[in-house]
């Protein structure tokens, strides 16, 4: 049983790491080797014969990531900011708006609760793709085309039904004698909300910002029908690198994915703990 | 005047279940006055009224005169004591203590001193740069207490407080709130559904009956002259033994069970009641029955006799020798007689 488990995970985490792995060691080649017709996957200080599986090892491609490439406007960095400026401020957005909305749903008595809670689930229930038009049309009135409000609002908006879903769970855990023993000791409402729920709900928030981040950082779509010049994130700026003249630069951009997903990875790991209480909760109660 | 004064005070829930209906209550300054009922009496739900976490329905709540139903918490300076202690789980005792005094335009000095001399009145100084997590039951009720006491607020409010802690620790724990509280003087609403801890506390002991406060006196007369049939039979453990019955020639009657009467009792249903111990074995008696179980309770043993009338208790400090299954009378003594209207249930003598 035991064994037949590590086997399980062992290549549930072989399949897992390999394309990671594969952005590592192509991050490594020069361009020549990313395209050799024979597998070159073992790094080596020079480089091997033409038919054997040795390249030489580089950290130019990761040097060279601040050259602009044909196809693009500016330098991966330039697209990393981006990305970092509307994925962190969204996420801020949908978890606050969201931890807000969850505590009034959590602890007063709302007309209709239920229905709002399911209606707020419901702008899930769509593709978001299937908005695209509408949503360009709209921006197209609002000039929000090319802006980084116009992608903070939307990726925040597409959150928050998770956020507030998720935040309620974890509100609706912690003891209502805690905001009313603040309160008695000569708290207001919002004081109890910032001094006594807000540090209790905490690894709640962390793992909604989790999921908020991952899918805002992730997201393509919008991000390249809304975008073609200033608010242009970083897989829409790999994608365009496409159809170049010169051919995709494939060490820079393994480099260049491999930092972009390193975040994510490390925000991940740090929360792993509350994120499964995070996608469990309220699978225990009732 | 009195300090605190509860006027019609009632609750109805959305959902129609009614809470609390008419509560009339007046506590001297000082007092300490204890809400005991069984569970769903409504006598949380007062306290938390007067605390300000429920909002009534409908009545008033004055505080030295001054109607405070409609205040937010906050405004009413009441220091509350829960159940489940409530500390704030992620800060230490010290913080938990300075909590109440954050919001108050006190120097950080003076809010040092007064945690500290409040740590030592409660004997928590030890605990000070702990988590509540890491302290026993009744260490975290004395940091709750400290918490509540710190700020010297106008009243107390303890919503069962010993309920979760162990027997031996209850009677200690008891002992410190009684001290602090008549050191301080502050008035005390305290709820409980235990009587003995009621008994041993209370000023005034308030008992609450669905919804409605059923009698408030003294712990020694809700025992000795329960207001009705429900306080009769609730307080006192085990409580009152009852016969229902009626007025008939001068005398109540139930089944072949007759107690004479003094003076003209008018013809109706009656029911008497008294304490086990105002009844004896005797070998002739009053009533008769068939002894069920003998109970030894250390200091007395509780007989349990199955009589026409119902099953009675009867306490004796010496071994009876009865046997199970024995015949036997029962002798009542005509002090502890007590006699309730049969329909209303009040008490008439």
């Amino acid at each position: 049983m035991r064994g037949l488990r590590f086997l399980f995970v062992g290549v549930y985490l072989c399949l897992g790491t390999l394309p990671l792995l594969w952005l590592g060691i192509t991050s490594l080649k020069e361009r020549p080797d990313t395209i050799s017709v024979h597998l070159k996957w073992l790094p080596s200080g020079a480089a091997g014969a033409e038919d054997d599986a040795y390249f030489a090892a580089t950290l130019d491609a990761y040097r060279q990531l601040g050259v602009v490439y044909a196809g693009a406007d500016h330098a991966f960095y330039h697209y990393l900011k981006n990305s970092a400026l509307i994925g962190l401020l969204s996420t801020l957005a949908s978890v606050f708006i969201g931890t807000s909305a969850a505590y009034g749903f959590s602890r007063f008595p709302i007309p209709g609760a239920k229905d709002w809670l399911f209606f707020i689930l419901s702008t899930r229930f769509l593709p978001p793709l299937a908005v695209v038009v509408p949503v360009l049309m709209m921006y197209r009135e609002f000039d929000l085309q090319n802006t980084h409000l116009g992608l903070i609002i939307l990726y925040t908006v597409f959150n928050l039904s998770l956020a507030v879903w998720l935040m309620k769970g974890f509100i609706d855990e912690i003891p209502r004698a805690y905001e009313e023993a603040a309160l008695v000791d000569g708290y207001s409402r919002l004081q109890a909300f910032r001094l006594i729920i807000i540090p209790r709900a905490a690894s709640g928030m962390a793992v909604t910002g989790v999921f908020c981040l991952i899918s805002a950082w992730n997201e393509y779509g919008f991000a390249m029908t809304l975008n073609n010049q200033d608010a242009v994130t970083v897989p829409v700026y790999f994608a365009g690198l496409q159809g170049n003249v010169q051919g995709i630069p494939w060490p820079q951009v393994c480099a260049g994915v491999l930092l972009f997903v390193a975040p994510i990875i490390l925000f991940t790991v740090l929360v792993r703990r509350h994120l499964l209480r995070g996608v469990t909760f309220g699978t225990l109660k009732q | 005047m009195s300090f605190l004064q509860l006027d019609s005070l009632a609750k109805t829930y959305p959902d129609g279940t009614e809470a609390v209906r008419g509560v009339d209550l007046c506590c001297q300054r000082g007092e300490l006055i204890v809400l005991l009922g069984p569970s769903g009496c409504g006598k949380t739900t007062t306290l938390r009224m007067v605390a300000g976490l429920e909002k009534p329905s409908a009545g008033r709540i004055l505080l030295e005169g001054v109607d405070m139903a409609s205040w937010p918490p906050q405004r009413r300076d009441v220091g509350f004591v829960f159940q489940f202690y409530a500390l704030y789980p992620h800060l230490t005792v010290r913080e938990n203590v300075s909590f109440p005094l954050g919001n108050r335009a006190l120097s950080a000095d003076a809010q040092a001193q007064l945690v500290e001399a409040m740590a030592e009145r409660l004997g928590i100084e030890a605990l000070l740069d702990r988590y509540p997590r890491q302290l026993s039951g009744g260490d975290q009720q004395r940091v709750s207490l400290a918490r509540a006491m710190v700020r010297k607020p106008r009243l107390y409010l303890m919503d069962e407080p010993l309920g979760t802690l162990d027997a031996d620790l209850r009677l200690a724990m008891r002992e410190l709130i009684r001290d602090q509280q008549l050191r301080d003087g502050v008035t005390t609403l305290y709820v409980t559904h235990d009587q003995e801890e009621a008994m041993s506390l209370a000023d005034r002991v308030v008992v609450m009956e669905g919804g409605t406060i059923r009698q408030s006196a003294r712990a020694a007369e809700v025992y000795a002259d329960p207001a009705d049939l429900f306080v009769a039979h609730f307080i006192g453990s085990p409580g009152m033994n009852f016969a229902q019955g009626e007025v008939r020639d001068g005398a109540f009657r139930a089944e072949e069970f007759v107690w004479p009467l003094e003076g003209a009792w008018p013809p109706g249903a009656l029911t008497l009641g008294i304490r086990p111990e105002y009844v004896r074995l005797a070998s002739e008696g009053a009533l008769r029955g068939e002894v069920l179980v003998e109970e030894y309770m250390g200091s007395c043993r509780y007989v349990h006799v199955d009589t026409p009338c119902g099953r009675w208790v009867l306490r004796s400090e010496e071994e009876t020798g009865s046997q199970p299954g024995e015949q036997v009378g029962i002798e009542l003594e005509a002090d502890g007689v007590r006699l309730f209207d049969g329909q209303s249930g009040r008490r008439i003598q």
